[in-house]
């Protein structure tokens, strides 16, 4: 049934749209070119064969070495068709911004924010964009792959503690 | 008035024994009145926090010890319980909440996050709270069980009862270690 | 007495100025919740605006538990990533356990053995009961029903001790494995299990009897935090939360995985989506697990509870010691863990909350490269402005509740 959907999609927007396959498990995939993303999204919420209603997991990924670099994923669901697709988004580091869905579904507002407060891909159109998780006073984006997995920033200066395992002196150390 | 909890000198002379006497008297029974009345806060945060609903519910109870009531708000509370991962973003508010509290006070770490950072070994967490608070009783576990938590409550009672506690304080008390502030300074 | 009247849910118009009222200004007041609750919710900080009583605004301010689970993942082995799962919705951890094991498993093509299904089904059901007894538990205690609170609590214990037995801890289990579950049920635990669920069924009832008709339970719950079908569908919700509002859209019948297509159990649907029915759902929802726990231990098989396959399952001692191929096996996953092939993988599984997905991401190796979280509390607690724009400063608390909210899952 879903892969009717993506064949929908494929024939519906034959340039935004490319590379169709199936996942591991039956899941089916397209990618999408990242400025069409919301057309394509609208298309999928509006069109009777698939009606996507529920608010789609958006969630990104960061491929270091690869380029383009960050890919941006939407997972979704329709309640009514019970189609399952899912639409990876390639966004290179160096224009790291993709038009926002909030119109469309109100529920992918912190999916987005949680993008940009981990990988730092910016979305066009967001009514609210700024940090999700992570403090104001955070330099960095922590789920990037080149952001070292103890970098911590600490808001409070930190006590000296004096205990055996690890050894005197001040608790930065390490 | 345990027995255990008495620390009797090697050599005792009848000035020491009378010297400090009621000082001692007073101490203890201070003590006492302090470990069973024990005003938790509790800070709770994360997994940890369902274990201490357990502890503080029916079966595991924490009324006989008399810290059955949790007061949430510093100012009331004496007994400031951390449960739970305290991760980077929350290490202010702990920090503040710990000072609001009035002596004398004393802080549990409840659970390996709270302790020593857990496994989150990261970004994100602080590795024990005790780099930001001093601590008096750990009680490491992913989360303790239940009869650990009350182990590490009777500790604490211990230690309470093992302190020196004066009816009026005259010295005043040093201050943690913050922003602006040496360690150990003392208040004004 | 009954200001909650769903009418006067929405804001009020202001009344209009008379020449005898004294000229009091008044403004909007903002006032900060939290983030060290005091109930029990973890640690959300929510800003309202308050125009005396009523919410014009709420700002929410999450991750003071943000404990970097997905950049701890990609730093350690397929399976060292199952303990902290564990500690994501932490009242239902073996869920959680389940959705990623079978997130890895889609990927590595594997298929579990029969028992092994039932055991997780049969797990993942008893945390189900222990998440909503947990949530009507809390619930009843922050709207002054302590007993609840105890009831719950108690029934809650009686399940972890089962789950004790079986698994080695009652909160954070860590029992599903990739492949298969981690050990096999003790000597007579299903028959001790069936009794401890008589008990939880007989709390659940006095819990029910407790709350359901109660005069000021209903009052404050009734109309307040209501989210209609197409709001809440679009909101992103999913779960009991989405079920009360009028969508009947359950993953464990809509897209059946484990044993779930041969379990015969209803899903109870709402009319209203406001806390009172969602707080009827989980009721009703530990009703039907209680039918699917009882099912599953007459139907469940014997058998092997671990794929045989070596590339992903320790191999028995005997084959170890005996066999050349055993030996490197066993090293080749101790020393190496295991190798997932590369590719991306999106499981969903009906949790507790909702539908919990695991977005996972293999490089061929051995730690993965990503590994996503839809967390199923997420879009609830994003719509939590939306659900209390014009409601009463004290609706607050009941919907803060129903939409069971975990830290852990939240906030990653």
């Amino acid at each position: 049934m879903s892969k009717a959907a993506i064949a929908a999609l494929a024939e519906r927007f034959p340039d935004a749209v490319y590379d169709a396959y199936e996942g591991p498990g039956g899941d089916d995939c397209a990618f999408v070119r990242k400025e069409r993303i919301l057309e394509v999204c609208r298309f999928l919420r509006d069109d009777p064969r698939l009606a996507i209603n529920l608010a789609p997991y958006i969630t990104a990924v960061d491929y270091l070495g690869r380029e383009p670099r960050f890919e941006v994923v939407y997972n979704a669901v329709s309640t009514r068709t019970r189609v399952r697709v899912r639409l990876r988004v390639k966004v290179p580091e160096s224009d790291c911004r993709l038009p926002s869905v909030t119109s469309l579904w109100r529920g992918a507002d912190w999916f987005e924010r949680y993008c940009l407060d981990m990988y730092g891909i910016h979305f066009d159109g967001h009514p609210d964009p700024r940090r999700l998780l992570m403090y104001d006073e955070f330099v960095g984006h922590p789920l990037r792959k080149d952001y070292p997995l103890k970098g911590r920033q600490p808001l409070v200066p930190e006590r000296r503690v004096d205990d055996v395992f690890r050894g005197p002196g001040p608790a930065g150390r390490d | 008035m345990a027995s255990e909890t008495d620390v009797v000198p090697a050599i005792t002379t009848r000035l020491d024994e009378a010297e400090g006497f009621f000082s001692r008297a007073i101490s203890k029974g201070l003590g006492w009145a302090r470990k069973y009345s024990l005003f938790q806060y509790p800070f709770v945060t994360a997994c940890c926090g369902m274990e201490y609903m357990t502890v503080a519910a029916a079966r595991y109870d924490l009324d006989r010890f008399g810290a059955a009531l949790p007061r949430f708000s510093p100012r009331q509370a004496d007994l400031l319980m951390v449960v739970g991962t305290v991760n980077v973003k929350q290490g202010p508010i702990l920090r503040r909440i710990y000072e609001q509290m009035a002596d004398p006070k004393w802080v549990i770490a409840f659970g390996v996050c709270a302790s020593s950072g857990g496994f989150y070994d990261n970004y994100a967490t602080i590795q024990g709270i005790d780099r930001i608070v001093p601590v008096d009783v750990y009680i490491p576990g992913c989360p303790p069980r239940p009869e650990q938590v009350l182990d590490g409550i009777m500790l604490l009672q211990r230690k309470i009862q093992d302190q020196t506690h004066r009816l009026i304080e005259s010295r005043p008390q040093p201050l943690p270690a913050g922003p602006g502030r040496e360690p150990g300074a003392k208040a004004g | 007495m009954a200001t909650n009247h769903p009418d006067q849910a929405q804001a009020r118009p202001a009344p209009a100025p008379s020449e005898l009222d004294a000229p009091l200004q008044s403004k909007r007041m903002l006032v900060n919740l939290g983030p060290s609750h005091p109930a029990m919710h973890g640690v959300t900080r929510a800003v309202v605006e308050l125009d005396g009583e009523i919410i014009t605004d709420m700002k929410l301010d999450i991750g003071f538990l943000h404990r970097g689970f997905e950049k701890s993942c990609e730093n350690v082995t397929w399976a060292q990533c199952f303990p902290y799962t564990d500690r994501l919705n932490y009242v239902s951890s073996i869920m959680n356990n389940v959705g990623f094991a079978m997130a890895v498993e889609k990927l590595c093509r594997l298929e579990i053995p029969e028992r092994a299904r039932w055991l997780r089904v049969v797990t993942s059901e008893i945390h189900r009961i222990c998440d909503h007894l947990t949530l009507v538990g809390a619930m009843g205690m922050e709207l002054g029903a302590m007993t609840v609170f105890l009831y719950g609590i108690e029934a809650r214990d009686l399940l972890w001790d089962r789950l004790a037995e079986l698994c080695g801890a009652r909160l954070t289990s860590n029992y599903a494995r990739i492949g298969g579950v981690a050990r096999d049920v003790p000597e007579g635990w299903i028959e001790k299990t069936a009794r401890t669920l008589d008990r939880v069924a007989a709390l659940r009832e006095e819990i029910d009897g407790l709350l359901t008709r109660n005069r000021i339970f209903a009052d404050r719950t009734r109309g307040t935090g209501r989210v209609s079908r197409e709001d809440a569908l679009e909101l992103g919700f999913t779960g009991p939360c989405l079920r009360a509002s009028g969508e009947p859209w359950d993953l464990r019948k809509a897209s059946p995985y484990l044993v779930y297509d041969r379990l015969d159990f209803d899903v109870p649907v709402g009319t209203n989506g406001d806390n009172f029915d969602r707080y009827l759902m989980r009721i009703e929802e530990m009703r039907q697990s209680d039918r699917i726990l009882r099912q599953c231990f007459e139907r469940m098989p014997p058998g092997d509870i671990m794929v045989a396959d070596l590339r992903y399952a320790l191999p028995p001692k005997p084959l170890v010691y005996g066999t050349i191929e055993g030996a490197m096996a066993h090293f080749k996953l101790v020393m190496e863990g295991i190798q997932v092939p590369a590719g991306e993988a999106y499981s969903y599984t009906e949790a507790a909350n909702g539908e919990l997905g695991f977005y996972v991401v293999s490089d061929g190796g051995g730690r993965p490269y990503k590994l996503g979280l839809r967390a199923p509390g997420w879009p609830m607690l994003a719509a939590l402005p939306h659900m209390t724009k014009g409601a009463l400063l004290s609706d607050l608390v009941p919907t803060f509740d129903s939409i069971n909210m975990i830290g852990g899952e939240v906030e990653q």
